[in-house]
């Protein structure tokens, strides 16, 4: 099931990055630069010397070509060699290959460090604003688009910044360079080389438009695949025992072969883009040495010149089609770089106070007044709530699915902030109340159970920062789940695994209730499990509940009889609303929603 | 956990690969196997890439030719004819037209061979995986599944990538020495020279980041884990206050990750302008040698600028190479691991096989055990000397505790897996000799995780069985979707799951209910199948089906009101038949009596 999750999300983020590409060529390169400028204060540092360095790196790119002509022009002429002048220009020019060689070091290792920087930057800023963003914002659906972010788009990401953005960086100054130096030596030839070359961008344009599309063609052929490969896995219980599987190898064998004609048809532009770059560049040297001889004593060009300018055809047609190579990386970074930055420009709506204020350490009693929720895609989710609960009191809230009674039992530890009216706490507003003092006195036991991969005494303790060891032992002890601990493998330290999968449901709940057990809170807010849980563990799990709720206020969203059945006082929402409200006694012959709900609890359990 | 785990694993797995001698031989088979798969495109490739180096050879001599003959004339001496300069042109032309070319073909066909491959094994592990025992998808998760077909395949096959330019630098190299021995026995000395110092450093470079290559790629994985935990884990997070912890841990993998980074960066920074420089270095001493020799008349300017061309376009080869070498471990550790798919033997049924009246399903002496996860000789026992009879047109529910081999016997009942000793007949058929495809024309089993595939609702119903329309109508009406099914906006037309519309838990369960309805089996099984159902629901689709089918009933269930319409309780404990008989009767026993009124209070 996780794993089904995990997966959809990928399909989901597939889409995504198909709008994304798409929706890229508008935003525009620039645009993306720009804010990616403001998000990474990281890029700017020293950027001018770095960008200094690399124009000497690719001026040590053009070494060969100018001592080529120096030598070819005074060291070899018709009426001899000067030997010396040729060691006098070769010598120079190795020093400087030398003295590139260095700068050169430093110039990559400058540029990898300013990536490096930046991506964790941006890793680190983007992963902390999740963190910060109102629980609304994370909805289950996009929980894999987040992950996402942060890790394969910071990645892609990377990838660009080790190759392709270096590529842009080298590459933009050695064609700028390589073009001067050509029109220093002879501006006829060089306009001769620009209007071979003048057709390659049309034509290079036309093709990558069309060769990234392809690329989205195939990213979607290959989503399509794993979908169905996976769906083969994880049914292959149904597959198998409906004699679906001939069925399901056709299924197979289609994705599989349509991926397969799709990386064709991306393939060919991939095979040409490159050799069409290097015969244009051929053309032009043919052109270069054509016009070059036929006119070359008219516009007074040397032979040192001429030769010079062939080797520097071939420095321009290399970074050109290496340009070609990382464009569709490029557009991919660009892409992904956007999403990360869309992410960062989200607001965060629960805003921490600067001095909050302290909560004591006895139950609290919660007043809320005319409360409304909604989300911000709209969607009315509480509708002017207005109830007060004394400190020590245990409350049941219950309603159908959607009445918003698991809404308002998270507003109350703050995971949102109401969009009007306000809770108050010990009399003060939620929101002005201290984070950590929030933290430790309001906990909400959420019913999935969600355990840390590590030890259960880890997670247990993990129910408040400062919390020792022996705290967390302690907490199992006051709850008594010693006889439960000691019949773990390998008691206090069993792995749970992932997300505490390798414990059953109920037993997750059982280490999150010690874990609320450690914060000692003044409100405890339950959100009972709706899944079914074993009976062996339900019983120890009422029991457990029974001792942590002990001296608190609990706020309880209710699946069970019993704990409507046990509660102070009963809430009973529907569309948004508290709609009847009491004792279990006093609302089950009301003949209202209330006791319409038992009697289908009480109704399929008890009697039949 | 897991991904981090892998990566590492993988990355072990590299590294001891590529201290192992094996390993170019190893390259060579899977190099091998994909030629022999697909000789035509691969031979193709690799015939274009040699063209291609005669081509760049010849082109280096045409520019030679032409220096000495059209540019050095034209412009130092008095002057050339304008049909040698028309010549010169063509010749450049000419020659580029057919290096360029050589480079498409060489691309096209190669990449056609690589995508051929790809397909070939992809294939191949899919019909390995289909055919495959129901147990080997316990030991391996979905994810490590998948990545056979997609990672694992891509990784074996980018050795392949290269391989046609590869093995056409070989060839470029030679002819290269050759040309230059040609022209001048001390060119030839400086290449020799110059050539294996590029191939030394390129390979110290791809030893220099290896270690950090492969811890760079764990951290990758760390860092991805402690992200994909945090973000899924965040309404707990929050709850308990730990942003800033959390935080810590990302920042602190992020910052070993960029260390490890950076070291690769620092010898990239080393590496990378020494490799561009020592060819240029070589081109200046070309120069200067070249200009000795034309001095005392020995070459001509042509002949020393053919040199210097040559080595110009020798610098690029020799990196192909060293991306081979370096993508050598990885890839034969990948196929490795693919061939462990292909290696699985398929499992074979009997092909005959028939099913006597009455159909009655008996469990003789089933015993199951699987091997424990951590030591593969101590083995789990699930089942233990499990014998039952289940009667046509019985109805009957298996109750136990969890853990008690409840779900193992629907699975064994299925012909999905196998016992390890004993055996189920049905209707006198052995059930674990004629496997699934056998069973599923009598036994309908609805599994406790509810499974839907992501298409319309009418292929998730007949999953390809031949089934009127009313058939599909009156199944939905016994499990009680008739309802929700006719809401919906195509009706059985529509398209459920990831791109479609998302149903409930309960809903989910009620089409599975159909499903197996729509098969009119003899016997059918439903594991938990109505967890998430309405209890009001569940109590009016148990109803519907006493009324509308007279097949034999197996329910494993956990509410009471489903147990109580059984007409035999079948009390399950520890792999074994503890009791038996009608659900009163069964109450008197107390471990059954604790464990049915547990039941009592647990409603959703």
């Amino acid at each position: 099931m996780t794993f089904l999750d995990g997966h959809d999300a990928i399909g989901k983020d597939f889409e995504d990055e198909r709008q994304d590409l798409d929706g890229i060529e508008e935003v525009g390169a620039l645009n993306v630069l720009k804010r990616g400028l403001k998000a990474s204060p990281e890029l700017k540092a020293g950027i001018s010397l770095t960008a200094l360095m690399a124009l000497a790196v690719a001026g040590g790119k053009l070494l060969v070509p100018l001592t080529i002509k120096e030598v070819l022009d005074r060291g070899i002429t018709t009426s001899g060699v000067n030997v010396n002048t040729v060691l006098f220009f070769s010598l120079i020019a190795m020093f400087l290959s030398i003295a590139g060689m260095a700068l050169g070091k430093a110039t990559y290792y400058r540029l990898a460090k300013t990536a490096e920087n930046v991506l964790m930057g941006l890793r680190i800023r983007t992963f902390e604003h999740l963190h910060k963003l109102s629980i609304a914002d994370h909805v289950q659906a996009r929980k894999g688009a987040y992950t996402a972010r942060v890790t394969s788009d910071v990645e892609t990401l990377t990838q660009f910044a080790q190759w392709g953005a270096i590529a842009w960086i080298i590459n933009s100054i050695q064609i700028f360079a390589v073009l001067v130096i050509m029109i220093v030596y002879s501006w006829h030839l060089s306009i001769v080389t620009l209007l071979v070359h003048a057709p390659l961008f049309p034509v290079l344009r036309w093709m990558q438009r069309r060769q990234l599309r392809a690329h989205d063609r195939v990213r979607s052929r290959v989503s399509d695949t794993l979908s169905v490969v996976s769906e083969s896995i994880q049914g292959v219980d149904v597959v198998r025992s409906y004699g679906y599987r001939q069925k399901t190898r056709s299924k197979l064998h289609h994705a599989i072969s349509d991926q397969y004609k799709e990386q064709m048809v991306a393939q060919k532009y991939f095979s040409f883009v490159l050799p069409i770059t290097d015969i244009i560049g051929v053309a032009a040297i043919a052109a270069v040495v054509g016009a070059g001889v036929y006119w070359g004593p008219d516009w007074g060009v040397t032979s040192g010149e001429l030769i010079a300018f062939v080797f520097l055809s071939n420095l321009l047609v290399m970074p050109i089609s290496e340009l070609g190579e990382v464009l569709n990386q490029t557009q991919t970074a660009l892409a992904g770089w956007w999403k990360v930055l869309e992410v960062l420009d989200k607001e965060i709506e629960v805003k921490e106070p600067h001095q909050g204020l302290a909560l004591p350490d006895s139950p609290l009693d919660i007043k809320v007044e005319e409360l409304d929720f909604s989300y911000r895609t709209g969607g009315i989710v509480l509708d002017d709530v207005n109830i007060y609960i004394p400190a020590g009191t245990s409350v049941a809230v219950v309603g159908e699915t959607g009445s918003g009674k698991t809404t308002f039992a998270k507003l109350l530890t703050r995971l949102a902030d109401p969009t009007n009216g306000r809770i108050l706490v010990n009399g003060q507003d939620l929101r002005e109340i201290d984070s950590d003092h929030r933290h430790r006195t309001i906990r909400m036991v959420p019913q999935d159970g969600f355990l840390f991969d590590t030890s259960v005494i880890e997670n247990v303790r993990f129910g408040r920062n400062d919390a020792q060891i022996s705290e967390a032992e302690e907490a199992i002890d006051d709850l008594g789940l010693w006889p439960w601990i000691e019949q773990l493998p390998e008691g206090l330290e069993t792995r749970v695994g992932e997300r505490g999968e390798s414990l059953s449901v109920g037993e997750r709940q059982l280490v999150a209730l010690a874990r609320a057990q450690v914060a000692d809170p003044g409100l405890l807010i339950l959100d009972e499990a709706t899944s079914a849980i074993d009976p062996e563990t339900e019983q120890m799990l009422e029991v457990t509940l029974e001792r942590l709720a002990q001296g608190r206020t609990t706020v309880s969203v209710a699946h069970r009889i019993s704990t409507a059945e046990r509660a102070d006082l009963i809430l009973v929402f529907d569309k948004g609303k508290i709609v009847e409200k009491g004792k279990h006694s006093d609302l089950v012959n009301l003949e209202g929603i209330y006791s319409k709900l038992y009697e289908s609890w009480i109704g399929n359990t008890r009697e039949v | 956990m897991s991904t981090d785990s892998e990566s590492e694993r993988t990355a072990i797995e590299a590294g001891e690969a590529s201290n192992e001698n094996g390993i170019v031989k190893r390259w060579f088979r899977l190099v091998f196997r994909s030629i022999k798969a697909h000789p035509l495109p691969h031979i193709i490739g690799i015939s274009a890439g040699n063209l291609f180096s005669l081509v760049v050879v010849g082109f280096t001599i045409v520019l030679g030719r032409v220096t000495d003959e059209v540019i050095i004339p034209g412009l130092d001496g008095g002057g050339v004819e304008g049909r040698t300069i028309l010549g010169g042109f063509f010749a450049i032309v000419i020659v580029g037209f057919i290096r360029g070319f050589s480079v498409m073909l060489r691309r096209f066909f190669n990449f056609t061979a690589v995508e051929k491959t790809k397909r070939t094994w992809r294939l191949g592990i899919i019909d390995n995986l289909l055919d495959a025992p129901r147990a080997h998808y316990w030991s391996r998760s979905t994810g490590e599944l998948l990545a056979r077909v997609d990672t694992d395949v891509e990784t074996a096959t980018s050795v392949l990538m290269p391989l046609a330019f590869s093995i056409s630098v070989i060839s470029l190299i030679l002819v290269s020495l050759i040309s230059l021995l040609i022209i001048h026995p001390l060119f030839f000395v400086v290449a020799l020279l110059l050539f294996p110092a590029l191939a030394v450093l390129q390979r110290f470079f791809v030893r220099a980041v290896e270690d950090p290559a492969r811890k760079a790629q764990a951290l990758i994985g760390e860092v991805s884990e402690i992200a994909h935990e945090s973000l899924d884990g965040i309404m707990v997070v929050k709850t308990i206050g730990r942003q800033n912890q959390e935080l810590d841990r990302l920042i602190k993998s992020s910052e070993r990750l960029r260390e490890e980074r950076l070291r690769i960066g620092w010898q990239r920074s080393v590496f990378s302008p020494l490799l561009y420089h020592l060819p240029n270095f070589g081109i200046l001493v070309l120069l200067m040698v070249g200009a000795l020799l034309v001095d005392n008349g020995s070459a001509t300017v042509g002949e020393t600028v053919q040199a210097m061309a040559l080595f110009m376009i020798l610098t690029l080869p020799v990196q192909i190479l060293g991306f081979m070498f370096q993508e050598m471990p990885r890839s034969v550790v990948a196929m490795d691991r693919i061939d462990e798919i292909f290696s699985i033997d398929k499992v074979e049924y009997r092909k005959d096989g028939e099913v006597e009246k009455p159909v009655d399903v008996i469990f003789n002496k089933v015993g199951f055990s699987y091997p424990n996860e951590n030591d593969q000789q101590v083995r789990q026992t699930v089942l233990e000397d499990f014998s039952e009879k289940i009667n046509e047109g019985e109805s009957v529910a298996l109750v136990g505790a969890t853990g008690s081999g409840k779900s193992t016997l629907v699975m064994l009942m299925s012909g999905l897996i196998e016992p390890t000793s004993g055996n189920i007949t049905l209707g006198n058929a052995n059930v674990g000799e004629l496997g699934p495809d056998f069973v599923s024309d009598h036994i309908a089993s609805v599994f406790q995780e509810t499974f839907l595939f992501a298409s319309s609702l009418r292929e998730n119903l007949t999953l390809d069985a031949d089934v009127s329309d009313s058939d599909i109508y009156s199944a939905l009406q016994v499990a009680s979707a008739q309802d929700f099914v006719s809401e919906l906006p195509q009706g059985i037309e529509t398209i459920i799951g990831e791109r479609g519309v998302t149903l409930s838990g309960g809903q989910r369960q009620r089409i599975a209910i159909a499903r197996a309805l729509l098969r009119k089996p003899s016997v059918l099984v439903l594991d938990d199948a109505t967890s998430a159902v309405d209890p009001k629901v569940e109590a009016e689709i148990l109803q519907n089906m006493k009324k509308e089918t007279n097949c034999s009933l197996l329910v494993i269930a956990h509410r009471l009101a489903t147990i109580r319409l059984a007409e035999r309780v079948i009390f399950i404990d520890n792999g074994r038949v503890f009791a038996s008989g009608s659900h009163d009767e069964l109450l008197k026993i107390d471990d059954y009596a604790n464990l049915v009124s547990a039941y009592e209070d647990v409603t959703t």
